[in-house]
């Protein structure tokens, strides 16, 4: 069962890094981590920094996948890319924090609902 | 479209501002945010709205949700925004409306089915809405009973959101019974119900013709109650405006099950005696709410066994005495609540309340006698003008089967006193004789010559106060009235001094 778990939330980031390919975004990290927590994308579009936080769901009986990040959780997220930008020596560079909402249905095709700079 | 507006009604007391309710839906995280100072009833408002919705076939928008209800320096009170916040966020995630809600508001609370439940304050927010030029307003549809005085603004009643959405969308107005709210109306009570008393009988007949207000005094049992309970029905009836009035209040208090919205019969109020000032004046942290003296607004205020009243309950009605409206300062602004009311007063003569005729049962020593009435402050027993003592009816009395006067003779008289009063202060500021200035007392309406003579009298001998003095001539006023005098003659102000003065006790 974790093992499944683990592979849907693989499926939905790879799902969402092609997603953002097709848009000529580049993807420069996937599942950093450190002590702190996990950084699911990291992309560059243009000169600009994405953070993606990835949320999947196979269905909707906890509610719509992106509730499930907490202003607790959000904030984490604003330490986590600050911390990327310093271990990489990117100071300066513009970031934004972005969230994306998988729906794998059963029959269906996975969809993927996009959500630029929540923060 | 992503942005919404709808109105609503907030009352500041019984006064109605309106408020424009704006929802935005952008993208970002899933939240709720609501802006404008709502008290915590309204926080609560996303939970409940979030279930109406998804329950009405409608959906909840997953994405970042701003409410914001402006004017924003306002405080926000209650649960009537949930219907205009979700008719707003409907509007808002593309339902199409047909109907033109420009002059519309919106009011309710929305139950977590999609029920619409009664709120209150509907009236007094309706008619300060029709005074904002709004044509028609989405209310609750058990609150419709309270719209009948209503002119120019139409209440739509409303109990499901479905039928809401409905009605936005295609216009159709639904077929919702008007449950009427259940009535828990007292019955009416006639004086001929009272057994004797020839001289309290007298004393409430006066105190309604002159508006004075009033103190029994008298052994428990003897029927103070009984006969304060009775002065509502020989006053005159309360005309619609005034009828409009009190409804409102009551609205606001939630207490209109205990009256019917178009009743003319003047409301009668008797709180506990271990109320405390706030119930009394009104107040309330954000929504500021009438207190005793208000919803007894052009009726009467009793209160049984005054003396056991906390200190400063019974001093906190000096003002609206006084004024006639009372005001009330809390964090959520000030608010003026009208209280134009009849107080009546009733004590027992000594703290064993044994004490009639020569005190023989009575057990109280005459210091415990004397300081039991202390506790109702001389400034307020001196906007008292009559002071009436209740005797145990005599074994005749109770014996007789002979039916006292009914209310509606008295009454009769009472109207007719009251006109002729009206008659004489057409050019003056006041309509009752209670209300004579002292000024005017000593010039314009004095008494006659010899009755005048009298009371200098009783002046020189130090049996009257000078504040007594004022309070007999008002008094006498209004036994002239009732007389049929066009002055009030000797025998007038000697029954005027009994009433005022009479009471061994004070």
């Amino acid at each position: 069962m974790a093992r499944d778990l683990q592979q849907i939330g693989a499926d939905g980031e790879t799902l969402v890094a092609s997603f953002l390919q097709q848009q000529g975004i580049s993807i420069v990290a996937r599942n950093w981590r450190i002590k702190e927590g996990e950084i699911d994308l990291v992309a560059r579009d243009g000169t600009t920094l994405l953070f993606v936080e990835v949320k999947s769901r196979t269905n909707s009986k906890f509610g719509h996948p992106l509730e499930a990040i907490t202003p607790a959780k959000a904030f984490r997220l604003q330490r986590l890319a600050l911390a990327w930008i310093a271990t990489h020596d990117q100071w300066g560079a513009d970031y934004r924090i972005d969230c994306a909402a998988v729906h794998f249905r059963q029959g269906l095709r996975p969809e993927v609902e996009y959500r630029a700079g929540v923060l | 479209m992503a942005l919404a507006r709808t109105q609503s009604i907030a009352l500041i007391g019984l006064r109605g501002e309106l408020v424009d309710i704006e929802v935005d839906i952008s993208d970002g995280l899933p939240g709720y945010s609501l802006l404008g100072l709502p008290d915590a009833a309204l926080m609560e408002s996303k939970e409940r709205v979030r279930s109406a919705l998804q329950n009405s076939g409608a959906q909840w928008p997953n994405k970042r949700v701003t409410v914001s209800l402006s004017p924003a320096w306002l405080h926000k009170s209650g649960s009537g925004f949930d219907l205009p916040i979700a008719v707003a966020l409907l509007i808002a995630q593309g339902v199409v409306i047909k109907v033109n809600h420009d002059f519309q508001v919106i009011m309710g609370e929305l139950s977590l089915d999609g029920s619409i439940k009664p709120i209150r304050g509907v009236l007094p927010a309706l008619i300060a809405a029709q005074e904002l030029g709004i044509e028609s307003a989405i209310i609750p549809a058990e609150n419709l009973a309270e719209t009948g005085g209503l002119t120019k603004l139409k209440p739509i009643p409303f109990s499901h959101l479905s039928q809401v959405l409905q009605y936005l969308e295609e216009g159709v107005i639904p077929d919702v019974d008007p449950k009427q709210p259940v009535l828990n109306i007292p019955e009416s009570k006639d004086l001929s119900e009272v057994v004797g008393q020839r001289s309290a009988r007298f004393a409430l007949e006066i105190a309604a013709i002159g508006g004075h207000h009033l103190l029994f005094l008298g052994p428990p049992g003897t029927g103070k109650t009984m006969l304060a309970e009775r002065i509502p029905s020989v006053l005159p009836e309360l005309s619609s405006q005034e009828s409009l009035e009190v409804a409102a209040i009551h609205s606001i208090a939630g207490t209109l099950a205990e009256r019917q919205i178009d009743s003319r019969i003047p409301p009668f109020v008797a709180p506990h005696h271990t109320t405390t000032s706030t119930s009394m004046v009104g107040g309330g942290a954000h929504s500021i709410r009438p207190g005793a003296c208000s919803l007894a607004h052009k009726g009467v205020l009793f209160i049984d066994e005054a003396p056991e009243c906390n200190a400063g309950v019974l001093d906190a009605l000096r003002q609206p005495l006084e004024s006639g409206s009372v005001a009330i300062s809390r964090v959520a602004g000030t608010v003026t609540f009208p209280a134009d009311f009849l107080l009546v007063l009733a004590a027992n003569p000594c703290p064993c309340g044994r004490f009639n005729g020569k005190g023989l049962a009575c057990t109280c020593s005459s210091l415990q006698i004397r300081r039991y009435l202390q506790k109702i402050s001389g400034p307020l027993l001196d906007r008292i003008d009559i002071r009436s003592f209740v005797e145990v009816p005599s074994r005749v009395e109770l014996a007789s089967v002979e039916a006292g006067e009914s209310s509606e003779v008295v009454r009769k008289r009472v109207i007719q006193g009251r006109e002729i009063a009206a008659e004489r202060f057409k050019e003056e500021t006041w309509k009752l004789n209670s209300r004579i200035p002292a000024s005017q007392l000593r010039q314009k309406y004095r008494a006659s010559r010899e009755a005048m003579t009298f009371l200098h009298s009783e002046l020189d001998h130090e049996r009257v106060s000078a504040r007594g003095y004022h309070k007999v001539l008002r008094v006498s006023w209004s036994i002239a009235d009732r007389n049929g005098s066009t002055i009030p003659g000797l025998q007038d102000v000697q029954e005027a001094y009994r009433l005022r003065e009479g009471s061994k006790f004070l």
